[in-house]
């Protein structure tokens, strides 16, 4: 494949886009926010409109990747700049490509440094952007590390009343994962030196490199799952998750629940599997376990949660449990549908948050028992969350259903118990989301909530364009299925070249006609 | 009558430590000549600088010569001029004009007399780690430190109206002068196990006999460790760091901490990769447990710190630690690696030190609680703090990332996994109290207040606001540039970090 399209690298376009438009924001005068907005608007959208030529130009039926970039960058530790996309990530470049303006939207109303808050917010585009497209190692731990930095500001700055904590919080635990993660790349990377000769962090090169004695195999993909599972977050790694959502800006949590916490996966999906096959079919039983823990648990504290944010917050590690669920499954319906649920999320807890914000915008609290008979003051606000709720819960028709159907499928099919109980978290999910809907919107309004403002144009335009989208691919997915499966089929088919995965008949879809695979 | 042939002194190959000489010496007699007749500063800042130039050029000409006729050695094999020896050259010499720059405000709103010798002592204690970089034999190495920290006492004590100032002078000249007398027995031991103080006569001694009782030379080679460790601060001899950093005047601690520790880490790796590579299984425990205590104990430390500079003070234990790291692997890459932190690590304190002496104030002390009003007060310099922090912390596209992977790097490669994972640990601990500098600057400044603060004109500054000069204005320039263009582009300087360690 080759790198351009249209005469021009479009990976690298997506990636320094939004970076330049930063700089050029840093540049506005401090007293022209509206000019920075206008620029941060516009290099956001420019981002998208590269990141929907590159799906225009996708080619479906191919699992490997496409618009590979190779640079040498720094040689003598054999670092390259590489860059390329396929099935896991082009989603994950689109709903970052689409959150980021959303969320500029969404935050027209910050008054405090505006400039310096876009300016993060950019950086932060650009950093996630090439988290999801580097497939050099330690380019890809440079995009992970400096991510950190304007998500810290932008928690430190412009969260709530704890955000100190939370800012810290999240630095230091992401911090702390990549630190191994770091470790285990640096000794994956000379152990393969040792061995052929050459030094490399080419994901591919060392993906395809089979020389690892078991023991240290396991040893490195516990380095790497550390990371993965902190980001995840796994519970019981999830405890910053509640914090950082609750004192976000709104913005930062509808990016934090819909790109930031899908690397995580997306790490597992990308690294852990490729890299140490043997250890990911060794250890699922124990992920799998993890992922349930994390859908009942995270489902159950959602249901106790008295702010609004937290109560989203937790849900989302009920999601991620099912994004995981289907992971650790390793069969073609369940990592298609955890690959779905990945893209299915950001909609549906981006329109939740984003609904919360305009909510905390007109009260400034989040107390779910300080609402009440909303539906009645602001009937089209109401209207966004309840179809957000059903979103989210998965009912029939919308995203959430296909994604958590088929990671239960593949599940069910490889691993019967675990799925079995994973199934209640649907239940509960319907019963939190519902109970929190008929507490903040139900009954008759008293007070601030009589006068309530109804959603304006600004508002409906950021939260309606999600969950068309939701809607659209939870009617007809196949669009997106069609471009993830041929990278979830060679994804398999590794897993039956280089172990000893025994894959259950309901889950045996041919593997072997896919091109491109590694 | 015993007739003593003079060596034939290769003037070329010691011109930068001559030059650096003599210009101090030109700078002490022009004051004593001058008197107070004129103003005597600037001419003596002019003529260090010229001199650390004619310094800078003469490196460069030895590099040339190094690359094209291989490495050679000098004044009867004393003195070495290597590759090693230039890179470690340049850094020196570029630490020093930068600390220069630093002090031309700082000595003038401090009101610290004298300022000519000033400018004269860093010059002969450039030379001193000149001198240490190509030091080729122990008799050279003790010189060479000597050279180096005499001057470096009176400069730390250079402020005498602060007793701050003269405590840390004095601190660092006691416990100086007991590391240098530990590394002089360390020294005489070697000497006894093996007959000569030359470095590449000591390996050709021990490469062609086989000791029977190796006690004495374990125990010399245990004593200029501890000599030398005292030197670059490692822990458990660290004890005078944080009391000399926060004591001295800011600049000299800029340049104690880069520079001296440059020299200091030169002449370990020398004398352990040249003269005891047959010993390395010994050295590389003894530098596991110092690296790894240095480590802890630096990023630990770190924790507990309510002052700003004794948080650098503290913060540069740990980077001590961590090109400890490289030194301990015994190999060419773990040699290289601890080279470009070298590097790096001098223009991320210098730039961390730089922001010090902006900050002003009357006693040098800044409480880091004090930082909180800087991020709206005073935000290019917030910035600047905050941007080398996050580079000190490792956090790419900054350079700090690029030494962090090198030294980590060659840990893997040499399987020494246990310092590698100390090394991650104590870097996410590193993370944190970086993290509270800047948290104090940028999230504190409305705490428990309302969102009062849109887009207010930031001139309440007039309260103790002292501009930024010029010099340190440069200063800031230089150590951003490097930082950055370091950590995106760090091949030249990985690659002219291999040369030099290749030649070694």
């Amino acid at each position: 494949m080759t790198g351009a399209v249209g005469g021009y690298p479009v990976l690298t376009a997506i990636i320094i886009t939004p970076i330049l438009g930063a700089l050029l924001v840093a540049l506005v005068p401090a007293r022209r926010p509206e000019l920075a907005r206008a620029i941060g608007f516009m290099a956001s959208a420019a981002t998208l409109g590269f990141a929907l030529l590159m799906l225009w130009d996708f080619q479906t039926g191919f699992g490997g990747f496409q618009f590979v970039e190779h640079n040498r960058w720094f040689d003598s530790l054999g670092v390259g700049y590489i860059v390329g996309v396929d099935g896991f990530s082009l989603f994950m470049i689109i709903a970052t490509a689409v959150l980021f303006p959303i969320g500029l939207l969404a935050s027209a109303k910050i008054e405090h440094r505006p400039k310096a808050y876009i300016f993060w917010f950019l950086m932060l585009e650009g950093a996630i952007m090439g988290i999801f497209l580097s497939l050099d190692l330690i380019g890809f731990f440079v995009f992970w590390e400096a991510m950190l930095v304007p998500m810290y500001f932008l928690i430190a700055g412009w969260g709530s009343t704890n955000r100190k904590y939370a800012a810290t919080k999240f630095f230091i635990y992401t911090a702390a994962g990549s630190a191994f993660l770091l470790a285990a790349a640096l000794v994956l990377a000379f152990l393969h030196q040792a061995d052929t000769g050459v030094l490399t962090f080419d994901y591919r090169t060392l993906a395809a490199w089979t020389g690892l004695s078991e023991s240290t195999e396991n040893w490195l993909f516990f380095g790497f799952m550390i990371a993965f599972a902190i980001k995840a977050p796994l519970v019981p790694f999830h405890t910053w998750l509640p914090d950082v959502h609750t004192e976000a800006p709104t913005a930062g949590s509808v990016v934090l629940a819909g790109v930031i916490l899908k690397m995580g996966a997306y790490g597992v999906l990308r690294f852990g599997f490729e890299l140490f096959p043997r250890a990911s079919v060794t250890f699922a039983p124990l992920f799998l376990t993890l992922a349930v823990i994390g859908i009942v648990y995270g489902s159950i504290v959602a249901a106790m949660q008295k702010d609004a944010k937290r109560l989203i917050a937790y849900s989302s590690v009920a999601h991620m449990g099912f994004i995981l669920l289907g992971i650790f499954s390793i069969s073609v319906f369940g990592l298609d549908g955890a690959a779905f649920t990945m893209v299915s999320h950001p909609l549906t807890t981006g329109s939740l948050f984003l609904v919360v914000g305009m909510l905390y915008e007109r009260r400034h609290t989040r107390d779910i028992d300080a609402f009440g008979g909303i539906w009645k003051s602001a009937p089209r606000l109401t209207a966004l969350f309840l179809i957000a709720t059903f979103a989210g819960i998965g009912l029939p028709v919308f995203s959430g259903f296909v994604g958590e159907f088929l990671s239960l499928l593949g599940t069910f099919a490889a691993h019967r118990w675990w799925a079995v109980v994973a199934t209640t978290g649907v239940i509960l999910g319907a019963v939190y989301m519902l109970w929190m809907f008929q507490r903040v919107f139900t009954g008759v309004p008293e007070g601030d909530n009589a006068t309530m403002a109804d959603a304006n144009w600004r508002e409906m335009a950021v939260v309606i364009p999600l969950l068309a989208f939701s809607l659209f691919i939870g009617l007809y997915p196949k669009p997106v299925l069609d471009r993830i499966e041929p990278t979830v089929k060679c994804v398999v088919r590794t897993f039956e070249m280089k172990t000893d995965l025994h894959r259950p008949a309901a889950d045996r879809l041919d593997t072997s006609h896919v091109k491109g695979c590694r | 009558m015993i007739a003593i042939a003079a060596p034939r002194v290769d003037w070329y190959s010691i011109a930068p430590v001559v030059i650096l000489v003599a210009t101090g010496l030109i700078i002490v007699l022009f004051k004593a000549i001058a008197r107070n007749r004129v103003r005597t500063y600037e001419p003596a800042l002019v003529v260090g600088m010229m001199g650390l130039a004619a310094g800078a050029f003469f490196l460069m000409k030895q590099w040339s010569m190094v690359v094209d006729g291989g490495p050679s050695d000098a004044v009867a094999h004393m003195i070495a001029l290597d590759g090693f020896s230039v890179f470690v050259g340049v850094v020196v010499v570029v630490s020093a004009i930068l600390m220069l720059l630093l002090s031309t405000d700082y000595l003038a709103e401090h009101r610290i007399e004298s300022r000519p010798e000033y400018v004269a002592l860093v010059l002969f204690s450039a030379a001193g780690m000149l001198m240490m970089a190509g030091a080729n034999d122990l008799i050279v190495v003790f010189v060479a430190l000597e050279v180096l920290s005499i001057p470096l006492y009176v400069l730390a004590a250079y402020d005498r109206t602060r007793a701050r100032s003269l405590e840390a002078g004095i601190k660092y000249f006691v416990l100086g002068a007991f590391s240098s007398a530990i590394l002089l027995y360390g020294v005489a031991l070697t000497y006894g196990a093996t007959g000569t103080t030359s470095l590449a006569g000591i390996q050709n001694f021990l490469s062609t006999n086989v000791l029977v009782h190796e006690g004495t030379l374990i125990a010399g080679m245990v004593l200029l460790l501890v000599g030398l460790a005292f030197k670059i601060g490692a822990v458990p001899f660290h004890m005078w760091t944080p009391d000399v950093y926060e004591g001295a005047p800011s600049p000299v601690t800029a340049f104690m901490a880069s520079a001296t520790k440059v020299a200091g880490f030169a002449v370990l790796i020398r004398i352990l990769y040249t003269a005891l590579p047959q010993y390395s299984t010994d050295w590389r425990q003894l530098l596991f447990a110092l690296a790894a205590l240095t480590l802890l104990g630096g990023s630990i430390g770190a924790l507990l710190q309510t002052d700003l500079k004794r948080l650098l003070a503290y913060s540069s234990i740990a980077h001590a630690g961590y090109i400890l790291i490289g030194v301990q692997a015994g190999t060419v890459k773990g040699v290289q690696s601890a080279l470009v932190y070298l590097f790096i690590y001098a223009f991320m304190t210098i730039g961390a030190f730089a922001i010090v002496v902006a900050l002003g104030g009357r006693d040098d002390l800044h409480s880091i609680a004090d930082l909180r009003t800087y991020g709206r007060r005073r935000p290019v310099i917030a910035a600047l703090l905050a941007f080398f922090l996050l580079a000190q912390a490792g956090i790419p596209p900054t350079a700090g990332f690029i030494a962090k992977l090198g030294v980590f790097g060659a840990a893997a490669q040499a399987h020494s996994y246990a310092l590698l994972i100390v090394g991650v640990v104590t870097s996410v601990i590193a993370a944190f109290f970086y993290l509270k500098v800047i948290l104090t600057m940028y999230a504190a400044e409305d705490d428990g207040g309302a969102t009062d603060d849109t887009c207010e004109p930031a001139t309440e500054g007039v309260v103790a606001r002292p501009s930024l000069g010029l010099p340190v204005a440069t200063v800031l320039v230089v150590c951003v540039a490097m930082t950055i263009w370091i950590g995106v582009l760090p091949t030249i300087i990985i690659d002219f970090a291999r040369d030099a360690s290749l030649i070694i």
